[in-house]
């Protein structure tokens, strides 16, 4: 199980949707399997826009951020997220995938985004270059350690709209 | 006795005697491929299917005749000697003024329908000018903001001789109301109007996620456009009850089955309460479904859909009208199925796909084009899969004869299953009840999202093929040409509507709202004011703000798995 040395605790990943489309199957099928394989995940909800997604992050102060974009918009929403981060003085390693086609991945690479996973790419993957890449942020932030593991956290938030596991 | 192929005469065998003699020294030497062989959706399949799949299995309950209750075999006497299905291609994209020169150069060449794409802001009740619709202002549909954009999509269209096909749903009583609105201008009385509107709010819940409020005021919106309809647009079909898209998100065809007539269920029976009679309104439902790869069980699955639909309209909602239990369909292919990897490989997929709406008797059909992973299509390859069609309905002869499958032991038994299937998750759905409070429990969105990780560990572990992505890959892949939209549709579409916030006559606008803000709190049928705000030129964004008040917002809150 991927852990952080000094204080045991998991790799906390965010899987972001950002924009106003509703293809939420990709994301899904990646937040399961990270957790599957061992890591903490946690799942925006679908039409979020990069402010919230950045939001969260610090709110959950997560290790990684990965964003699921099929709609096309992710030249100005990659950077964008990537650039709020670095307003708010966290570098948290961006990743992601959708349907983007190859030409525009140099660009995205060269914007800052770690790596961009395409249709077709398995999700063992994606979780064997989460475990080579991603490194616990700060070891040292107190409020991570221990991390609350109660029944509240396996579920939603506020459990109102979207389904349980 | 009878000649075998080799002219020596030989005794009849039973199948036992068959397996037992023949089949398992041949399983002995060489095993089969696979140990089971299941279908895209993992329903078992049998080597061979015999009369004894059919054991007491009576056609004239099952199958019937085509036009005939359950209808199993069709839903017309004639079918595709009578009328070939409708070959309607869904397009939109960047400006109305864009979209409306693509509309009249359809119809210039013989086309007789339209089929409207919305763009993401539209179809999430926002303006273009709203900053959650910046970069995707009219780029996978058209942008229409106010009644001024509507008039544009449609100018020199006369409404009284096209049908239109709307694809929109959270916010369909905006659009629907806008459409009318064009049809007063037009001199076009509402009875002659004639199209279909989505308008199925609850698949949205299940699978798209383009929702504005919740499912239950949602819910009296659609109630409320479908009785105003059954009195003033009589030839307008109200709601498209769609599997389509819960499929795309990663259904089994059987739970497309169960989700899809579950909503229809759940429309039908919103309507009954409200006090309308089911014979009023059923005639002008009608049903969209995907048309996937596993070539048999979307056939199996299109002939179980009439069959349930006409079960639970006859028994459950005791409608008299025929056309109360005929299940209409519209199909496409499945987009989900095309890759990216070689992408000129999807045109025989679509082809396939394509086919076995047509043996499944579908009574129309979108062909997605190859380039539609990777954006909206090309003019040329649009063309390629309006041809697919053309070339199974008149080259191929399959539209010669009416459900050509019908009395197959394996397609009758599989349909059987899939009815089966269906209906136990409809039961489940009952128990919960109904689709509102299963939905708001997560049951139909946890069973998609299990179906399609079981699907994606399938092609991890090589159990179900994708060609070109988990066999036969190359190292590149062909390039092609993608549709780009202009980078000035955004800018001249927030100016459109700048435009006419400051033309339109703000008394008339305020009040307008303030009127359809007092229907919605009062309960009042809806669509009059709708029709009143638009008019008014009120906006999609204004009029979808005014409606959160008193019915609230839908949002995804965030999950920890």
């Amino acid at each position: 199980m991927p852990m952080n040395p000094s204080t045991g605790a998991r790799l906390r990943l965010l899987v972001g949707k950002v924009g106003l489309d509703g293809h939420d199957r990709g994301a899904k099928i990646i937040a399961r399997a990270l957790r599957d394989a061992g890591f903490e995940v946690i799942y925006t909800g679908l039409h979020q826009t990069p402010e919230m997604v950045v939001a969260t992050a610090l709110q959950e102060d997560v290790d990684a951020v990965s964003l699921s974009i099929l709609s096309g918009a992710h030249n100005t929403l990659f950077p964008r997220v990537i650039e709020l981060l670095k307003k708010a003085g966290v570098a948290v390693p961006v990743f992601g995938g959708g349907i983007i086609p190859e030409e525009d991945i140099p660009r995205l690479r060269k914007a800052g985004v770690k790596a961009v996973f395409t249709p077709g790419t398995s999700t063992q993957e994606v979780i064997d270059w989460v475990k080579t890449h991603i490194r616990p942020r700060n070891e040292a932030t107190p409020s991570r350690s221990p991390r609350p593991q109660s029944a509240a956290r396996r579920g939603t938030a506020r459990g109102r709209k979207t389904p349980r596991r | 006795m009878k000649p075998n192929g080799t002219g020596v005469l030989t005794r009849r065998r039973t199948r036992r005697e068959w397996e037992e003699e023949s089949l398992n020294p041949v399983l002995k030497k060489s095993p089969e491929r696979m140990q089971e062989f299941t279908t895209l959706s993992g329903v078992p399949v049998e080597r061979l299917a015999t009369p004894e799949n059919l054991e007491g299995w009576d056609p004239g309950e099952k199958l019937s005749l085509p036009g005939e209750y359950p209808f199993t075999r069709g839903p017309h006497p004639t079918m595709y000697r009578g009328r070939l299905w409708t070959m309607r291609q869904f397009s939109g994209f960047g400006t109305a003024r864009d979209t409306n020169r693509r509309y009249r150069y359809l119809l210039d060449h013989g086309q007789t329908g339209l089929s409207v794409a919305f763009d993401m802001p539209t179809l999430m009740g926002l303006d273009s000018d709203d900053p959650r619709s910046e970069g995707e202002v009219g780029r996978e549909g058209v942008a229409i903001d106010t009644l001024a954009d509507m008039e544009t999509l449609f100018h020199e269209i006369p409404l009284s001789s096209v049908s239109t096909s709307m694809t929109i749903n959270a916010p369909a009583a905006v659009l629907l109301a806008m459409y009318l609105a064009v049809a007063r201008k037009q001199g076009v009385p509402w009875p002659q109007v004639r199209g279909t509107i989505q308008n199925d709010i609850l698949k949205e819940y299940i699978a798209q996620k383009e929702w504005i409020f919740p499912p239950r005021p949602s819910l009296r919106i659609i109630v409320d456009m479908i009785a105003f309809c059954t009195r003033q647009v009589p030839l307008w079909n109200t709601v498209s009850i769609s599997g389509y898209h819960i499929r795309e998100a990663g259904s089994t065809a059987a739970q497309e089955l169960a989700f899809t007539l579950a909503d229809g269920i759940g429309y039908v029976q919103a309507c009954v309460e409200a006090g309308q009679n089911v014979d009023d309104f059923a005639p002008r439902l009608s049903f969209f479904f995907n048309a996937h790869s596993d070539f048999f069980e979307e056939i199996a699955k299109f002939r179980a859909a009439r069959r349930i639909w006409a079960k639970v309209m006859r028994e459950r909602f005791r409608a008299k009208d025929p056309r109360s239990w005929m299940l209409r369909t519209h199909a496409q292919t499945a987009g989900c199925s095309l890759t990216a990897q070689q992408p000129h490989n999807n045109i025989v997929r679509v082809a396939l796909q394509a086919l076995s709406a047509v043996l499944g008797g579908t009574q129309s059909l979108h062909t997605n084009s190859m380039d539609e992973t990777l954006g909206l299509p090309t003019e040329k390859a649009v063309t390629i899969a309006l041809r697919t069609q053309q070339i199974l309905a008149e080259e191929s002869g399959v539209a010669s004869t009416i459900d050509p499958l019908g009395g197959s032991y394996f397609v009758e038994s599989l349909t059987d299953t899939l009815e089966k299937e269906a209906l136990s998750l409809i039961a489940s759905i009952d128990r919960m009840g109904g689709i509102v409070a299963a939905i708001e429990q997560g049951f139909p969105q946890r069973e998609i999202a299990e179906a399609s990780f079981r699907y994606q560990q399938q092609l991890e572990r090589e159990e179900k093929i994708m060609v070109g992505v988990n066999r036969y890959r190359e190292g590149t892949d062909a390039r092609i040409d993608v549709l780009k939209i202009p980078a000035t549709v955004e800018p001249t579409q927030i100016r459109h509507l700048k435009q006419v916030r400051k033309r339109r006559n703000p008394i008339a606008h305020r009040n307008a709202l303030e009127e359809l803000l007092r229907c919605a709190k009062a309960g009042e049928n809806l669509m009059p004011a709708m029709v009143n705000a638009v008019e008014a030129y009120a906006s999609v964004g204004e009029i979808c703000t005014t409606l959160k008040a008193p019915f609230g917002e839908y949002r995804e809150e965030k999950t920890y798995f």
